[in-house]
């Protein structure tokens, strides 16, 4: 029986191992085949670099916002929110630095403060009163969005310092603007975050069984607060990366965001590290969405195909990391 | 004098040759690989009978209600007739309308969310749903149903705002309309089995529902009364069937039995009763923990000495509240009062203990509930096992998946995991080989307490025994051990001491020599009637003269 098992598990071992490396790379080879295929169809205008920097600095707030939404996902809560929240902090700094002449480094200080409030503000139901988190968080998006609109008059707000226009896209390295970097630098954090730490390891299990946690030492209600204020933190933080981009506050463009960063988010988590949301996949998911979008608008494709494409993808991205997450998970007993 | 003697005996075959029992089971067996967990039971149910199950674990009891609900099929050989017309086994679905049978299992099966009368009638209003519902004859309608039976209950109330005893008494009645509509069709009586309904009722609860009973029996139905309390059985019952190691053991007309007498079927030997509690003066290990007034989920203030390096049995019937105390003293359920004094601290207060604070005092709880409170299946093996000790795999700012993989392998071999893959799931494991490795997570720790909870349910005997030893050594280093279960063959094996429950209280301490399967059991069943005298003397002394 023994002599089995172990025949069993050598014969299996190795076969299993060539699956999962290519399951690991699955996403990011076919993002090469999607550049490969427009590139092909557009020689021109989608093969240059020039492109990709457009690409990669006008997604970095996706971005944010796609590792944002992996925290509170990973310990057991959603976070649908971070588009409304990432308006909010880009709608704050253009009131207060266009219309009430802040200093800037304030603006971005109360920006981001802003976030730890709305993290605590969702805490308080999710956590404290028990509410389920799809339902507080999506009855805040629509509270925010209505404070935006108040806030700025509905109207976009131009005139933000340009010191914070220079931070975030007027330098470059490799002819891709910072903000880019800003993002890969959230990324690596969270990396290391999530894979080299007891606190990411705990977070997980917070997430997979709160049971299990609580009675293993984790302090769960603790673990679940710090995740919601780390989103509405993260997502704050691509608000001002947003304002940045565009030097101006728009009090509506910023909830286009969320649809690909939760796609993002789900697809993510069928790479790199299959079956857990991963930081590292949920950017490659992002940019791997962002070239879809960019490529097809490029071919002249009309507007409402990007809806149908974001939408679309959330739905196969959830369904994909739903097989690759239900291969592994069968009950214990 | 004889010859009157066989015509009774003979009128009373005829009667039963004319009017068929409701149900009766013949030969029924069922095989699970090696093991025969029913061997050739038979059983006869009449119209208007109350009709007792008793037997352990392990007695085939719980296989035969599985049989009986279609869960199982039975081996080869076996008969089933219902109102004299054969059955084919196994039963489907859709028989148990047909036929007239319904199930009331320990969890009721009722949607809390729902309001009595969507429980009641959710069956009627799903079938018949053609058109619009027409709620206020449905209301009327349950109304009636209910004070038919003599239940008071609002039929807009929720369910899960109902106290535990309307709920039983909802899912009984709903279980007898369901056959009372079928019996109105075919003309002939049902059959209600009734599992294990008492045990988390108070005494008046039980009164209710016994008067609930009589009245479904006044109507020519039959039921099947499922309990660990042979006094509950004593009162309701006409008739008793005891299965002991897969057979019927005995079958008796309950006015002619004894509460020893039952007792004695159900063990399967007397009841010595004279035995005066004799201490034996094993060497006593000094106490390691104190626990002085403890209580709360049910449990009144109880005071728990724990030796070092002693292996402590808790155990009692369902409902008796034994599996509480390893829950309460973790943190894992809050208690509401008690302290816990370990040698050279001052007491803590219980009620103020957490899972976290109590793995600071090098505590371990080991659920019950693997899958939900134990491990996680979709982790790895390594990150299950590893989980409290996280912190030691985390050096120079990086977490070493290596080291901890490392560490896993080698406690895998240690426990005997199978595959000793780290890497793995832990839901790709065995249920038996899951609990290897969370029993592995806590005993690396070699904490100074360990509690656990039914260790090897749905574990194999060769992991059993594995588990046993690990334990048994871990014990003679000086690891106090709690264990809760109501196997009283395993307690036996390993504990020193028995504790046994009955609603909530210790009724009785086994130590020494003592502790034996046949003395943990008895202690089970005679403790209902210990714990009565320990309420109330005077009551239980008028019911005994």
């Amino acid at each position: 029986m023994t002599e089995t098992d172990k025949a069993a598990s050598t014969a299996t071992g190795p076969k299993t191992n060539y699956l999962r490396i290519f399951e690991r790379f699955a996403l990011i080879l076919v993002w090469l085949l999607l550049i490969a295929g427009f590139s092909i169809a557009m020689p021109v205008s989608f093969f240059n670099w020039g492109n990709f920097s457009i690409l990669f600095a006008s997604y970095a707030p996706a971005a944010l916002l796609a590792l944002a939404i992996i925290v509170p996902l990973t310990a057991g809560d959603y976070d649908l929110s971070v588009g409304a929240t990432l308006t909010v902090s880009s709608c704050l700094i253009g009131v207060l630095n266009a219309w009430y002449d802040v200093p800037i480094v304030a603006c971005i200080i109360i920006a981001i403060g802003a976030g730890v409030f709305i993290g605590l503000f969702h805490s308080l139901f999710i956590v404290y009163f028990r509410i389920p988190s799809l339902v507080v968080t999506l009855g805040s998006t629509s509270l925010m969005t209505g404070i935006v609109q108040w806030m700025t008059n509905s109207s976009t707000i131009g005139g933000i310092d340009n010191a914070l226009i220079m931070a975030v896209v007027g330098g470059r390295f490799l002819n891709v603007p910072y903000v880019f970097y800003y993002a890969l630098i959230a990324m690596i954090v969270m990396w290391y975050i999530f894979d080299f730490t007891p606190l990411g390891r705990r977070l997980l299990f917070v997430g997979r069984g709160r049971e299990v946690a609580r009675l293993n030492g984790i302090s769960v209600d603790k673990m679940r607060v710090g995740a919601l204020i780390t989103s509405a933190v993260v997502a704050s933080i691509g608000g001002v990366m947003y304002a940045g981009i565009l030097g101006s506050a728009d009090p509506y463009s910023g909830l286009n965001y969320l649809l690909p960063a939760f796609a993002a988010a789900f697809l993510g988590s069928t790479t790199i590290l299959p079956g857990r949301f991963n930081p590292l996949g949920a950017v490659v998911a992002v940019y791997f969405l962002g070239t879809g979008i960019t490529g097809l608008t490029m071919l002249g494709i009309p507007l409402w195909v990007t809806n149908v494409f974001n939408g679309g993808a959330l739905i196969l991205a959830v369904t994909i990391s739903q097989l690759t997450r239900g291969r592994e998970v069968t009950d214990i007993g | 004098m004889k010859n009157s003697e066989t015509e009774v005996l003979d009128k009373q075959n005829k009667a039963a040759s004319l009017t068929p029992p409701t149900l009766r089971l013949e030969n029924i067996s069922k095989s699970f690989q090696a093991t025969r967990a029913l061997d050739s039971v038979s059983i006869d149910v009449m119209p208007g009978e109350v009709h007792g199950l008793l037997g352990t674990n392990g007695s085939g009891k719980s296989t035969l209600i599985k049989v009986l609900a279609g869960f199982h099929a039975p081996d080869a050989g076996g008969r089933m007739q219902f109102n004299g017309q054969d059955v084919s086994l196994p039963l489907k679905p859709s028989d148990f309308r047909r036929l007239g049978m319904s199930f009331v299992h320990q969890n009721l099966g009722l949607v809390p969310s729902l309001t009595v009368l969507e429980n009641l009638r959710l069956a009627q209003i799903a079938l018949a749903a053609k058109g619009m519902i027409n709620w206020r004859r449905e209301k009327a309608a349950a109304h009636e149903t209910l004070e038919r039976y003599g239940v008071h209950i609002e039929s807009w109330r929720r369910v899960d705002e109902l106290s535990a005893v309307n709920r039983a008494l909802l899912a009984i009645v709903r279980a007898f309309e369901e056959i009372r509509e079928g019996s109105e069709i075919t003309g002939k009586p049902g059959l209600v089995l009734l599992d294990e309904p008492t045990p988390f009722l108070p005494k008046e609860g039980v009164e209710k529902l016994f008067d609930l009973v009589r009245r479904i029996k006044a109507h020519g139905s039959s039921v099947i009364f499922i309990s660990h309390d042979i006094e509950e059985v004593m009162q309701i019952t006409d008739r008793v069937t005891v299965l002991r190691d897969g057979r019927v053991s005995g079958q008796i007309d309950t006015r002619d039995a004894t509460h020893e007498k039952m007792v004695e079927m159900i063990i399967g030997r007397k009841l010595e009763r004279s035995a005066d509690p004799q201490t034996l003066l094993t060497e006593k290990k000094p106490t390691f923990a104190s626990i002085r007034g403890l209580q709360g989920h049910g449990i009144p203030p109880c005071d728990i000495d724990i030796g070092k390096g002693e292996i402590l049995g808790m155990t009692g019937l369902i409902g008796s509240g034994y599996d509480k105390i390893p829950y309460l003293v973790f943190g894992a359920n809050s208690a509401d009062g008690g302290s816990i004094a370990l040698p050279g601290a001052e007491p803590m207060d219980i009620s103020a203990m957490t899972p976290k604070k109590a793995i600071k005092n090098n505590f371990a709880l080991l659920p019950g509930d693997r899958a939900e409170q134990s491990g996680v299946g979709s982790i790895s093996i390594f990150e299950n096992m590893l989980l409290p000790d996280i912190e030691k795999y985390f050096s120079h700012g990086f977490l070493s998946n290596r080291s901890m993989k490392k560490e896993a392998f080698r406690l895998g071999q240690e426990y005997e995991v199978r595959p000793n893959d780290p890497g793995l799931s832990l839901g790709a494991l065995s249920g038996g080989n899951a609990q290897k490795v969370l029993i592995a997570r806590w005993m690396k720790r070699q904490p100074m307490l360990l509690l656990l909870d039914e260790p090897t349910q749905g574990v194999d005997v060769g992991t059993r025994d594995n588990i046993f030893k690990a334990l048994k050594l871990a014990a003679s280093k000086g690891m106090s051990i709690v264990c809760a279960s109501t196997d009283a063959e395993q307690l036996a094996e390993i504990c020193d001491r028995v504790l046994v429950f009955a609603r909530g209280r210790i009724v009785e301490e086994i130590t020494g020599g003592d502790v034996s399967k046949d003395n943990i059991t008895e202690a089970c069943y005679g403790s209902v009637e210990a714990v009565e005298n320990i309420i109330h003397p005077q009551a239980s002394q008028k019911t005994q003269s």
